[in-house]
């Protein structure tokens, strides 16, 4: 087991998150491969950082914009070829109201 | 008896009117279109693809800070708002989190906490038991305005929100059209009994002025009714139904906001120099409160400087209109002529220009001329051959005055007011 266990609150809480059903069993494993995850990525803090400015790029690269120039986007058809289920044009899923969220 | 201080917030979202997509190319003309027909693998969030900011819908976000005196830092970066919902095809939303471009403004004595550039999300109709989904308007540049709890009446809500809206147009940034809810409003409010209350209640997506203005009356009186019995309202967002003129509780559960933001690895910081800040600051054009000042200066009375300025195209032709009358040097028309034509309607600015404005004005006055030359010449005429009426008069018989002026309108056939040629015939008789 690793040293900074998640919960199984923990875990639900990122299931619902991300809107995945998840099932005891699964709550079981994933806490612990969560865990794991989280430990490894706490390799980071061996690294020493004093003096060291903080940023969240690697590339060294800044402002990079394109001009407001339109250009054709895809046809309907492509738009919707991934899509489960459409109507009419339109991507269809399972009633969402905010209010039930 | 406590008494109750509205404590209000706003935050307002305004889509940009660029021509294409905050991060793709695709066109961000989507209202009104066929749907899932201006989409790329960018606003779809399919997997690889990468999003490139668009450069005028940064310097347009910039620009609106700079005219709500915001303070504009010289580091800024995109972040991701990580939450799930089918209006969002990535799963996050492209926003900014800690470094927004503008930042510490104000605006009629609003605190302006900051301005920040995000995307449009998708647009979801309810149908029975499923959820339809176009993408058209997903990732179009939408700004969000987000003003300190410094407002305390709906009066002044909504007299902030018009001049913010005001704002916008001039800078011809935005339709800011409510209608097609390219300007979404919404107010916190809550009510302070002396301390700093310790909840506050949102009401989304009003469109409309006077609906903000109602929405927040509604709030207020809720609010107190609930603190008058020693409760205290419930943290929560609300729904506001036009038709009833009430909120409603969208009972949503409070979640704690788990954005989990971080930085969009995928687009570099924005880095502006002083200088580039400095020149937006100079090219900025003239606000609603300069104009409001050159008005004045201009001698025009405060109701009607409000009505010009409140619409851009009205006061761009009370300008041309003006400026029609000092290149033809004429000096018998003055600003508030024109600002009272206007006022009132008498043309008509989409299908007329402002020249055809000057012309009516001159032609009315001239009109007015001739048919008092005119009035003048008949009311001679009508004394002259009425001796016996006259005499009437002169001998305290003052009620023959409605014959004679009778006798003028019909000499000028209908010209002139009868009013007016009571008085000129009064004065007439009178001081011969
Ligand atoms: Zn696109």
């Amino acid at each position: 087991m690793s040293e900074n266990s998640l919960t199984k609150d923990e875990v639900k809480h990122i299931a619902k998150l991300a809107n995945l059903p998840v099932t005891e069993e699964e709550i079981i494993k994933f806490q612990k491969q969560l865990s794991e995850t989280v430990d490894y990525i706490k390799t980071l803090s061996s690294v020493a950082t004093q003096g060291v400015e903080p940023t969240s790029q690697v590339t060294g690269l800044k402002n990079v914009t394109r001009t407001d120039e339109p250009a054709p986007s895809q046809t309907q058809e492509e738009a919707l070829s991934n899509a489960k289920n459409t109507h009419n044009g339109f991507i269809k899923v399972k009633a969402i109201f905010n209010e039930q969220t | 008896m406590k008494t109750y201080e509205p404590i209000i917030g706003m935050e307002i979202h305004v889509e940009l009117k660029t021509r294409s997509k905050m991060f793709c190319s695709c066109s961000a003309d989507w209202f009104g279109k066929k749907p899932n027909t201006h989409t790329c693998p960018v606003c779809l969030g399919l997997p690889g693809a990468l999003p490139v900011p668009n450069k005028i819908a940064i310097e347009w976000s910039i620009k609106l800070g700079l005219a709500l005196n915001c303070k504009i830092p010289s580091f800024s970066k995109f972040d991701r708002k990580n939450y799930f919902y089918p209006d969002l095809p990535k799963g996050y939303q492209i926003s900014q989190y800690d470094q927004p471009f503008a930042i510490n403004g104000n605006l009629k004595k609003v605190g302006i906490r900051r301005v920040h550039l995000e995307e449009d999300t998708g647009k979801l109709i309810h149908q029975g038991d499923s959820t339809l989904i176009d993408f058209n308007r997903s990732g179009v540049p939408l700004v969000e305005i987000v003003t300190e709890p410094d407002i305390h009446s709906s009066e002044d809500a909504k007299a902030f929100l018009q001049e913010l809206h005001r704002i916008i147009r001039y800078l011809d940034i935005s339709d800011a059209d409510m209608e097609k809810g390219s300007m979404r409003l919404e107010p916190n409010i809550s009510v302070g009994t002396g301390e700093v209350p310790d909840y506050k209640v949102e009401v989304k997506n009003i469109n409309s002025f006077n609906f903000v203005k109602k929405a927040i009356d509604y709030e207020i009186a809720r609010h107190k009714e609930i603190l008058e019995k020693g409760q205290v309202p419930v943290q929560e967002t609300r729904g506001w139904d036009e038709k009833k003129a009430i909120t409603y509780s969208q009972r949503l559960k409070e979640k704690a906001h788990d954005y989990r933001y971080f930085p969009e690895p995928d687009i570099p910081p924005l880095i502006f120099k002083e200088k580039e800040i400095k020149r937006a600051k100079d090219q900025l054009p003239k606000l609603p409160g300069d104009k409001r000042r050159e008005l004045k200066e201009l001698g025009l009375k405060d109701d009607d400087i409000e009505i010009i300025i409140d619409d851009i195209a009205t006061l761009n032709f009370f300008e041309q209109a003006l400026n029609v009358v000092r290149l033809s040097g004429n000096r018998e028309i003055s600003a508030q002529e024109i600002a009272n034509w206007l006022v009132n309607k008498k043309i008509n600015i989409d299908k007329q220009n402002p020249k055809d404005l000057i012309m009516a004005i001159i032609a009315k006055k001239q009109n007015s001329q001739i048919s008092s030359d005119i009035v003048s010449k008949a009311i001679d005429k009508v004394i002259s051959a009425n001796q016996k009426a006259i005499d009437d008069y002169n001998g305290g018989k003052t009620g023959v005055i409605m014959f004679l002026v009778g006798q003028v309108m019909g000499a000028t056939k209908g010209k002139g007011d009868a009013q007016e040629i009571r008085k000129l015939l009064e004065k007439k008789l009178t001081y011969g």
